[in-house]
């Protein structure tokens, strides 16, 4: 499980596109590419913009389906990080033409979700 | 506007007349003339600007807007929610301006604090391509109003013609600022070509319902005003009001959703009965 440690590249308010392009394209791709499972560790991020999510997710969705959640994990989370990153999700997700949960939406950090 | 029209010239040809306006003092405190390159003889006592305002400030890289952001949360004395609010504003306009403008002299920016409303007021222009230039690559818009509609829906990027945006754009920044300002009943205004669009403030005793559509919101608009070539945005922020962040995103994650399955589905083609 390789782990990408956001605080260390984004600071306390993940929002700079440019760094979540980086992560991106240097660490979250090259290990999916190799088969990796990924850890995203967003411990001490106090607020991350959803152009920021976006920026770090959409490309991985779109390579590699929504099947790469049973391999990307999101670590260390609070509240309005785990918001953002749900709402950024569901949108990539309808995007495939993937319908996601009901009021709350799907929840990319419940053990038990169902994914496919 | 004034300041980042005035950078367009140069400070030479900048022609400032007397001021006898009380608010003279307050345009040099502000930076406006400094930021031109123009010299003034008002003169001002310099008082700390921590807690009460954000001077005119230019920005034009990605890395500038992120120092911006961290420095100025501290100068505003804002609490942990509200702090995230205006940080996540200033990110997603400022990152605007970088990404679409094409502004040679990127964006300009600065907040007020007032006291007695106990309210922040962010103000961010530009003099790129403006809107309807940068959304008409992907969608049709025939007018600077119609396109203004189109990049606050949710979805809807100048990047693509694609559902969803890019890897690198989503088209959702401005829903979710207009969003912020309508569930926390504040004022939100988006200037750009001849149009204007502004979100009215909504009465406290009605709960805001958010909408994809701009012109659902109550609004009122201008189709027909001197063209500001560039964009400007204006932001009122009541902190007494201002909901708890993760409130927020509770109220604009079922709009959103709900928004983007709306366009997808009407996308979708139909079975054919004969």
């Amino acid at each position: 499980m390789k782990p990408i440690v956001i605080l260390e590249k984004a600071g306390v308010f993940a929002e700079n596109k440019d760094i979540a392009r980086e992560i991106r394209l240097r660490d979250l791709l090259p290990a999916l590419e190799f088969g990796e499972e990924v850890t995203l560790d967003f411990g001490g991020v106090e607020a991350a913009t959803q152009s920021f999510i976006h920026a770090l997710l959409s490309e991985i969705f779109r390579k590699h389906g929504n099947n790469v959640l049973d391999r990307v994990a999101f670590k260390s989370c609070n509240e309005t990080v785990r918001k953002v990153i749900g709402i950024v999700v569901d949108y990539l997700q309808e995007g495939m033409g993937i319908e996601t949960g009901g009021e709350g939406g799907g929840d990319p950090f419940d053990p038990t979700r169902q994914n496919g | 506007m004034i300041a980042a029209l005035g950078m367009t010239m140069k400070p030479d040809h900048i022609r400032c007349e007397k001021f006898e306006a009380r608010s003279r003092h307050y345009l040099v405190r502000m930076g406006l003339f400094r930021i031109m390159g123009v010299p003034t003889d008002i003169s001002v006592v310099e008082h700390e600007s921590a807690g009460r305002f954000i001077p005119l400030t230019q920005i034009k890289t990605s890395d500038e807007l992120s120092r911006f952001i961290k420095d100025m949360i501290p100068l505003l004395y804002l609490g942990a929610e509200q702090a995230k609010t205006i940080g996540y504003i200033v990110s997603e306009l400022g990152r605007n301006v970088i990404e679409h403008a094409e502004a040679e002299n990127g964006a300009v920016l600065c907040a007020q604090y007032y006291k007695k409303s106990n309210a922040i007021r962010i103000g961010i222009a530009d003099t790129g391509l403006g809107i309807r230039a940068t959304i008409s690559r992907s969608h049709s818009a025939p007018t600077d109003l119609e396109a203004l509609r189109l990049a606050l829906w949710p979805g809807i990027t100048g990047t693509t013609r694609r559902e969803g945006g890019t890897e690198q754009n989503a088209g959702a920044g401005l829903f979710f600022i207009k969003s912020i300002a309508s569930v926390n009943r504040d004022f939100f205004v988006l200037y750009s070509g001849s149009g204007l669009y502004k979100l009215l403030k909504k009465p406290v005793k009605r709960k805001p319902r958010l909408h994809a559509d701009p012109f659902e919101d109550r609004h009122s608009k201008e189709s027909d005003l001197p063209p500001w070539r560039g964009t400007a945005v204006g932001i009122d922020l009541t902190l007494d009001q201002t909901e708890a962040f993760s409130t927020l995103l509770d109220a604009i994650a079922k709009t959103f959703r709900d928004a983007v399955r709306e366009r997808y589905r009407a996308r979708y083609k139909r079975p054919r009965f004969v």
